[in-house]
């Protein structure tokens, strides 16, 4: 295989894909390489978010565009679900159905024999923690254990690529910190692990990359950090911590990309806004060897998803749930 | 098939069998299919009656007049009315039922071909129907006769009783597949499926009435040639009817099972290209 192609299969790829309902706008002119990891899909309502993982995923075709993910075109599900394990947000399900029949007609329907579809199943449960609910409908469920039993099916198949529509919706926040750890641990065994949220402090805390969208279309996408390096129009806020922040903001009000600077209540800190990061870590440096300054901490403050965020979207429907 | 194939139509098969068979849902499915056996055990019952008040009493009619009574039972209730709804209420259902419910993702997330999801729910829809409607004709007809006693039981076993019985099985299966690929067809064409099966359903209504040529297109037309009693028609619709050659037998069990499969085909295709728009 050459490495073109090598690569295509070790990636979600969207190349100009625009997806129209009717007159209404889903996505428009996407283009997007996912690589694997964790990637979470940020945007208030109606930004999209929900159109491209049902793009991705089959359920729906795009107007225009082609969309591989590893590889295979989302119209031939026979290969697509192999690779592929969706939680969707709808919270509905067959009728009469216990957990564990839901999971195990899900595996009989992969191609798997009855001791594998047992095995697969049980597996799955533990790992959600439904064990003990296994045999009692899902109908019967509370909605925190709903959203686990679609978690179970999402990964029961072991997909290599698993999209999750605002998965922590409704769980309890020892279930929470569950969920995130078992992101982060297929995260870093490889896989694609595509995740919505409105939750930005729990995006922050899991995502390897992010990928900004309002009103159908990407805003920015990639690490972080990268994404707000980019973000030249609002200057970048760094907290130091250090025994004379005074000196400091004395020293640094006579640069010319330092548009504010306020010291802390307790006397050792300092919040600045700087066009220029580079610049004044090079000052902060010369600082240190001049007067010398005992410095504590410094850290950027505002490259969280949360900022980027409000800079780039605004702080409208959703933003900081 | 290979094994694997086998065991994804199975996992469609019985999950639906489980949600379709016996379902609250379906109630009056089966209270269609319940209510002829009720009408005639009731007949059966009163003859009963009769017959112990006066030994050797048979009831006012023959057992010919029985053998018509249920001819027309089965063309009047169960191939225009019967089955063509219950079909349409298990068939037309196994789509635009989990559209409605939002549970068809459950389908289209699993690594099966869109037309193996409709291969599969279509014969679980049809094990369905057959058991119910199987169940009901022939109990009715084993039933309607019952109260001649040793006469009836000889029609059965040395008359044309059980060649009826035969035909009219036939007859139900058939309906059963061909009706269930045209309501399967309309669920996943359709947002309104019974709006569909109201326009067939006078389509088949009026088939008596047609010229030769309209009557051909449907499905009651061919159901009919192979009934084994012709019901009369009484006047003054028998004016308006136009007579028409019944289809043969090698015409007519082939020519349905064949429409039936290109309409799965149609099917297939055309579940290939849904989307899951539970909101439209």
């Amino acid at each position: 295989m050459n490495p073109a192609a090598q690569t295509e299969t070790s990636l979600v790829t969207f190349t100009n894909v625009s997806r129209f309902y009717g007159e209404v706008l889903g996505i428009n002119n996407v283009s997007l390489s996912i690589p694997p990891g964790i990637t979470s899909l940020v945007g208030p309502n109606g930004s999209g978010k929900t159109t491209l993982m049902n793009l991705m995923t089959g359920l729906i075709r795009p107007t225009q565009g082609e969309i591989r993910v590893l590889g295979i075109p989302p119209d031939r599900p026979e290969q697509l679900c192999r690779v592929i394990g969706y939680c969707a947000q709808f919270d509905a399900f067959p009728k009469g159905i216990t957990g564990y029949q839901f999971l195990y007609s899900f595996l009989r329907m992969h191609g798997y024999t009855d001791a594998e579809c047992d095995r697969r199943t049980r597996a799955s449960l533990e790992l959600v923690g439904l064990t003990a609910a296994a045999g009692r409908p899902v109908a019967a469920y509370s909605k925190g254990m709903r959203q686990r039993v679609k978690l179970a099916q999402a990964t029961a198949h072991d997909p290599r690529v698993i999209v999750l529509d605002e998965p922590l919706n409704g769980l309890d926040p020892l279930a929470r910190s569950e969920a995130i750890a078992i992101f982060r641990q297929w995260g870093a065994e490889g896989r694609h692990v595509i995740v919505s949220s409105h939750i930005l402090h729990e995006v922050d805390q899991i995502s390897d990359q992010v990928i900004l969208l309002s009103q159908g279309y990407v805003v920015a996408e990639g690490q972080i950090q990268g994404v707000r390096s980019e973000v030249k129009e609002q200057p970048m806020q760094i907290q130091v911590r250090c025994d004379r922040p005074a000196l400091l903001a004395s020293r640094l009000f006579q640069q010319d990309h330092v548009v504010e600077a306020k010291l802390s209540p307790d006397g050792r800190g300092l919040l600045l806004r700087t066009r220029d990061a580079d610049g004044f870590y090079l000052l902060l440096n010369r600082v240190i060897l001049e007067s010398g300054l005992e410095v504590e901490q410094v850290a950027p403050a505002d490259d969280d998803v949360n900022s980027v965020y409000q800079y780039l979207i605004g702080g409208g429907e959703g933003s900081t749930v | 098939m290979n094994a694997e194939w086998r065991r994804q139509v199975g996992g469609v098969f019985r999950l639906e069998l489980k949600k379709t068979f016996l379902s609250r849902r379906g109630w009056w499915i089966y209270c269609l299919a319940a209510g002829p056996f009720a009408i005639v055990l009731f007949h059966w019952l009163i003859e009963l009656q009769r017959a112990r008040g006066a030994p050797g009493f048979h009831g006012r009619h023959s057992l010919g007049d029985d053998s018509i009574a249920f001819a027309g039972i089965f063309l009047l209730y169960y191939l225009r009315a019967g089955i063509f709804f219950g079909c349409m209420g298990i068939f037309g259902n196994l789509f635009r039922g989990e559209m409605l419910e939002k549970t068809l993702h459950y389908y289209f997330l699993t690594p099966l071909r869109r037309e193996v999801v409709v291969a599969g729910k279509y014969l679980a829809g049809l094990a369905v129907a057959l058991v119910l409607w199987e169940a009901s004709v022939a109990g009715s007809f084993l039933l309607i006769g019952r109260h001649f006693g040793p006469a009836w039981t000889e029609y059965l076993r040395h008359g044309p009783g059980l060649s009826q019985l035969g035909s009219y099985m036939l007859v139900t299966a058939l309906a059963c597949i061909g009706y269930g690929a045209v309501f399967l067809m309309c669920g996943i064409l359709f947002k309104n499926p019974f709006l569909s099966a109201a326009v067939v359903w006078v389509w088949e209504g009026i088939n008596p009435f047609l010229p030769s040529i309209l009557k051909k297109i449907s499905v009651i037309f061919y159901l009919k040639s192979l009934c084994p009693v012709e019901v009369p028609v009484p006047p003054p619709f028998n004016v308006m009817v136009t007579e028409t050659d019944p289809s043969p037998f090698w015409v007519t069990v082939p020519g349905l099972l064949a429409v039936a499969f290109i309409l799965l085909f149609y099917s297939g295709i055309s579940a290939r290209n849904t989307e899951i728009s539970y909101s439209e």
